[in-house]
């Protein structure tokens, strides 16, 4: 018998080479264009023209590439297991309220910091203290969205339990922002533009750790995802353990969204729109081939918005939220059009 | 080994229904059945009488609100989901959600049951769902996405998912509720004859009553107030049907061994 699993081998090596030549030209662009040859040589300790090109290079502009590729994998990873999970194409990483609970948390601490006497208000504002903040709201919001999930029988309910906490939130926001400074809310609204480049190495490494954990967690529903594609009650009839698989697809999302959103910010439209655009480079909706493709195309996708934000050769950087939609959404729309129906 | 080893499905003193908070809803009680491997039964009755909740009862869907049901001598209530799927495949009513999973994939799926954590398929598995694919003649639909199929196309492929995963006992919800004649008889006796030349035992819930009688080795009849399981010859050689419809529209007619209006 002829086996009749396509092979995406060609498909993954031209997206891999793809990725590494945005990863190139995400680190060559920005307000000093540095040669791709000079980039090569800062990595590979070889001789590098100007010593502030290493400088900049390995301080700067690769530590912002590396949570790029953190932050676009983790939040498409996410948003494709939310929509298999809900079976709803609307459905992205945000939809438990992991967004809004961060938001609510760095809000707190930006808008109520003052209250709090200096000394706190200068932790306060480090980006520790914020991904602190953002990390303790998003998981406050998600332990009681859990909570209701293991009362709630139906999957679907799981999702309105997760807008409600979302409008929630964004209700506490707006009464802490009617009575706060400017200068706070411009704080707070410089936060939730979203930024890849205010991590340091060590920041780094936590995300990345956080990152691993969560897609080791993916890895082992990759088979029950893939049957749950016929719905729960085929899934069970296959000897599935649905509600495992619910739990452990939900503790996966919040901590690689949970983590990402506290260090880079509520970014937008990324974990909504790979898995579709994803689907419909592949044209399949099997997890094993799925998540690696979402992982990379999501890279890429988060490193040609980053390398659009930058502005190259000028010293102004947009915001990377504002960014990912205006660039991303008519591509979906075109796509969508294009191909007039997208199957999960 | 002693009789009741036989049976693949033993069904004592069951009462069916749901539970809500303080009180019990029973849809069916006193229900006993004893089948043997090997036989097409189909489950007729009218609707809302409750076929359904038997069937998703018998599945483990749904818990017994009394007494006891044997799935090949093993109790349902001990069985887990994971050791059930290996002995009872299902083939529902309800609709797919979207997907652009191909044909060979769907019914893949079938061996879950038996794969590895990341659910790679051997060549034993293979050769299991090529046979699957040759059993229900949809070996051309192999390469097809799932959307594209006429819904007549779609139930065998799920039949043939079914049969990948490889159980003595199958269970279809009204698997010819959405189809034209012509693939209503063809689904009935391929399910037929899955029956009888390799040994399975399938179990359908109906409106096709005709065909039932024509096809059927046994019957389940249900209405509000009496279930009977039999031969299905037996039952109309007794000439037990006609409490089926208890209506005086319909009558059963024992010569045409047909349901038939009054006129």
């Amino acid at each position: 018998m002829v086996t009749p699993i396509k092979s995406y081998k060609g498909t993954f090596v031209i997206l891999l080479a793809v990725l590494i030549i945005f990863i190139l030209i995400n680190i060559s662009l920005g307000s000093v264009y540095i040669p791709i040859k000079e980039i090569l040589a800062s990595l590979f300790n070889g001789e590098v023209e100007k010593e502030s090109w290493r400088a900049i290079v390995i301080n700067y502009r690769l530590p912002k590439a590396v949570t790029a590729l953190i932050v676009g994998s983790g939040l498409s990873i996410s948003g494709l297991l939310m929509q298999t999970l809900f079976r709803n194409p609307l459905a992205g990483p945000f939809v438990l309220g992991i967004s809004s609970g961060a938001s609510l948390g760095v809000a707190i601490l930006i808008m109520g910091a003052t209250f709090l006497g200096t000394n706190i208000a200068n932790f306060a504002f480090s980006s520790w203290g914020i991904a602190i903040a953002a990390s303790a709201g998003s998981f406050l919001v998600l332990l009681a969205v859990m909570l209701a999930a293991i009362k709630v029988r139906n999957t679907m309910s799981i999702l309105i339990i997760g807008l409600m906490f979302g409008s929630l939130t964004s209700a506490i926001i707006s009464i802490l922002a009617y009575f706060s400074s400017a200068s706070q809310l411009q704080q707070y609204m410089f936060w939730s533009f979203g930024s890849l480049g205010n991590l340091n190495w060590k920041e780094i490494s936590a995300l990345f750790i956080t990152f691993v954990i969560g897609i080791l967690l993916v890895t082992f529903i990759i088979k029950p995802l893939n049957s749950l594609l016929l719905g729960e009650n085929y899934a069970k009839s296959m000897g599935v353990n649905v509600k495992l698989t619910r739990n452990i697809t939900l503790i996966a999302t919040s901590i690689l969204t949970g983590v990402i959103t506290a260090f880079s910010g509520p970014i937008a439209f990324i974990g909504l729109a790979v898995p579709h655009l994803t689907k419909l480079l592949f044209n399949t909706s099997n997890h094993k081939t799925l998540l690696p493709a979402v992982a990379i195309t999501g890279s890429i996708v988060m490193l040609i918005c980053d390398s659009i934000a930058q502005l190259p050769n000028s010293e102004f950087t947009l915001p990377i939220n504002a960014i990912t939609s205006l660039f991303g959404a008519p591509i979906i729309i075109w796509l969508l059009v294009r191909k007039r129906k997208i199957y999960y | 080994m002693d009789t009741a080893a036989k049976h693949i499905i033993k069904v004592s003193n069951l009462s069916i229904g749901y539970t809500s908070k303080k009180e019990q809803n029973v849809i069916a009680s006193n229900l006993n059945i004893e089948l043997k491997p090997g036989n097409l039964v189909c489950l007729l009755g009218k609707n809302g009488i409750g076929k359904s909740t038997l069937l998703r009862t018998l599945t483990k869907v749904q818990p017994a609100l009394d007494g006891e049901v044997y799935i090949n001598n093993k109790k349902l209530e001990a069985l887990t989901n994971f050791d059930l799927a290996k002995t009872l495949s299902l083939v529902l009513t309800e609709r797919l959600p979207d997907s652009s999973l191909t044909v060979f994939e769907l019914v893949a799926l079938g061996r879950q049951p038996f794969t590895n954590w990341i659910g790679y398929l051997t060549n034993n598995d293979m050769a299991i769902i090529q046979v699957a694919f040759e059993k229900t003649n949809t070996q051309h639909l192999m390469n097809s996405k799932c959307y594209e199929l006429s819904d007549g196309q779609l139930q065998k492929v799920m039949i043939a998912r079914a049969l990948a995963q490889d159980t003595p006992l199958i269970i279809l919800d009204e698997p010819t509720a959405h189809l034209d004649l012509h693939h209503t008889v063809n689904t009935f006796t391929l399910l037929k004859n899955l029956a009888s030349e390799f040994n399975k035992t399938i179990i359908i819930s109906t409106h096709q009553t005709n065909l039932a009688l024509q096809l059927a080795d046994e019957l389940w009849l249900m209405s509000s107030s009496k279930f009977v399981s039999g031969n299905t010859n037996v039952l109309i050689e007794k000439d037990e049907l006609n409490f089926l419809f208890d209506s005086d529209l319909i009558t059963f007619n024992k010569s045409l061994k047909q349901f038939t209006i009054n006129q």
